[in-house]
């Protein structure tokens, strides 16, 4: 068994590696434009300097309009998208491009409810000072809700592993990839083991780093 | 310096329009310190809030220092906003930022360039008293020196008004009264006018020159402090008034006593005791003293003495003849038995 594992390395590592890739960009895109959605769908609500029920009605219906597709259909509906963009529809960058959609209106719902748990005194506060919006968004609102956007990441990264494993499925690269590869088609369970465990190791991991990272950060 | 006049705001709501402020006009001159008192949904934060606009009033007109607030552009609104303080009962500060960042984000909004902010932040907070806690966080922060720190934000851009929405109502009565003092010596040394709302009588006694009551969105009474406490109209008034000068004598005493039970009130700094003791003198009458109190409205006293005068019935009419054209304010609690 040891023996197979040490066959399978390299291709492990590759794997690996993908999945990482997959995530990241994942994970950037939903950093750059998920989390401005997400203060918008805030800053537009009721009671706040930009409310906007049309504004918020529009990015609401969209954000949960991607949000209802099941991944793999999403996956396979921006077949077109992603052979545009990166000019073919298999590996990790192309499986990157449908995680990156299915992440943005994710982590924009978690950014909107992080941020509702700001004291909407707090932001009243800063308004009574004076303050203009784009410095409340990003001297008040942004600070306060660090924890929350740092815990929000980690699971965002978490389903992204979950959802890059599926898009292995359909040639997407990355550990999900192998385990298909191996240990559906050809029965091999200890590649399908190790791989199982190596999710496990990657998601405990991601997730202790991030409670980690919060926590250092919330000063509440 | 503060002129609110019509000013009404109606709040659309699921279950239909709620009144919040109904047609108030109001004036507050400048250096004052204007409270506001009312049983909580009285409209108090509402009318407050009004005044810098944090609440938009459905109708009427808000001017501060001159300016009409509601005829200004959002940028311009700002601009006046940073010399108008305000303060809350919840504090408000940003939980992820120090004391210093707190302060100087207030500087930071009106663009006071950043190598001034320092400067500027510590003389705030030598005017607050916490020099030491400048690199704290709020959360370790006591509930008093976090509303010192808001004091200080509010402050940070030399406002010529600071709005006090129940700044003292979370705090206990010893941080209440310190709370008070720092806004009454920034009242004086600053010049800074003060509008504070509050439900505690104490806090008007304390430090308001001027009172307003305020009941069902509307001003019932208003007038100098002073003359509240010392002749309140309104039954509500009253009812302020008896938080502080309550005088419920036991009804085991009043049994007891046989003769005339009046309530004898002082004002300013008529000597309460040469007027008992003259009428004591002229009048063939003996006097028992059963309560007696003296508060000090914003340092002006008011005496309340409750006391039985024993003697003939023409005698003690004549004594109570006697208080009443020097006092002015003589009420009959109990007649003689
Ligand atoms: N944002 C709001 N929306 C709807 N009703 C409100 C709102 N704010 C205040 N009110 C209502 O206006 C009235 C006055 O409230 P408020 O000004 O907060 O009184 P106070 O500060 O004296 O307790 C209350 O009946 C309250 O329910
Ligand atoms: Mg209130």
């Amino acid at each position: 068994m040891l023996d197979r594992i040490i066959e399978i390395l390299p291709e492990l590592n590759t794997a690996f590696f993908e999945t990482l890739l997959m995530v990241g960009i994942g994970l950037l895109v939903a950093l750059i434009l998920g989390l401005p959605i997400g203060i918008l769908l805030y800053v537009t609500d009721k009671g706040l300097f930009w409310e906007s029920r049309v504004a918020k009605g529009i990015i609401g219906i969209i954000v949960n309009l991607v949000r209802s597709v099941p991944f793999i259909i999403l996956l396979v509906f921006l077949f077109p998208v992603t052979d545009l963009i990166v000019g073919r529809i298999t590996g990790p960058l192309a499986a990157s491009v449908s995680l990156s959609v299915a992440a943005i209106p994710f982590y924009a719902r978690i950014v909107e409810s992080a941020a509702r748990e700001i004291d909407k005194g707090v932001i009243e506060a800063a308004i009574a000072v004076g303050a203009s919006p784009w410095l409340i968004i990003k001297d008040i609102i942004l600070p306060e809700t660090k924890p929350g956007l740092i815990s929000g990441l980690t699971i965002t990264a978490i389903s992204l592993i979950g959802y890059s494993a599926m898009a292995g499925t359909i040639g997407g690269g990355g550990i999900g990839d192998l385990a298909i590869r191996y240990g559906y088609y050809r029965y091999d369970d200890t590649v399908m083991i190790t791989t199982v465990i190596v999710l496990i190791v990657l998601v405990q991991l991601i997730q202790y780093l991030g409670d980690f990272i919060a926590k250092t950060v919330n000063k509440k | 310096m503060i002129k609110v006049e019509k000013v009404s705001k109606i709040y659309e709501t699921k279950s239909g329009q709620v009144v919040g402020v109904d047609n108030v006009s109001l004036e507050v001159p400048k250096g004052e310190i204007y409270g506001i008192v009312g049983y909580s949904g009285a409209g108090k934060s509402s009318l407050i809030r009004c005044m810098n606009i944090l609440e938009r009033p459905t109708s009427g007109k808000v001017m501060v220092d001159g300016v009409n607030l509601l005829e200004l552009s959002p940028k311009k609104l700002r601009e006046a906003r940073q010399s108008i303080g305000m303060i809350f009962q919840g504090f408000y500060l940003a939980s992820a930022k120090t004391v210093f960042d707190n302060i100087a984000f207030a500087l930071k909004a009106a663009g006071v360039a950043p190598s001034q902010r320092k400067k500027r932040v510590e003389e705030l907070l030598e005017l607050v008293g916490l020099t030491d806690k400048i690199n704290h966080y709020p959360a370790q922060l006591s509930g008093g020196q976090k509303q010192r720190v808001s004091i200080a934000r509010a402050l940070a851009n030399n406002p010529k008004v600071l709005l006090c929405d129940e700044a003292t109502s979370a705090l206990d009565p010893s941080t209440t009264k310190s709370i008070l003092q720092l806004l009454k010596k920034i009242n004086q040394e600053l010049g800074i006018t003060i509008v504070l709302i509050t439900h505690e009588m104490e806090v008007v006694k304390e430090i308001c020159d001027t009172c307003a009551v305020m009941q069902d969105g509307r001003i019932i009474e208003q007038g100098p402090s002073y003359n509240i406490f010392a002749n309140p109209q309104e039954k509500l008034t009253k009812q302020f008034i008896d938080t502080i000068l309550n005088f419920d004598l036991p009804a085991k005493l009043l049994e007891a006593c046989k003769g005339t039970i009046l309530q004898l009130q002082f004002r300013g700094n008529l000597a309460s005791d040469a007027v008992v003791s003259d009428m004591l003198q002229k009048f063939q009458v003996s006097g028992n003293i059963l309560h007696g109190k003296v508060e000090y409205i914003k340092e002006t006293p008011l005496g309340i003495f409750i006391m039985e005068l024993l003697g003939e019935t023409e005698e003690v009419a004549a004594a109570k003849q006697y208080l009443e054209e020097r006092l002015k304010q003589v009420e009959v609690i109990q007649h003689a038995r």
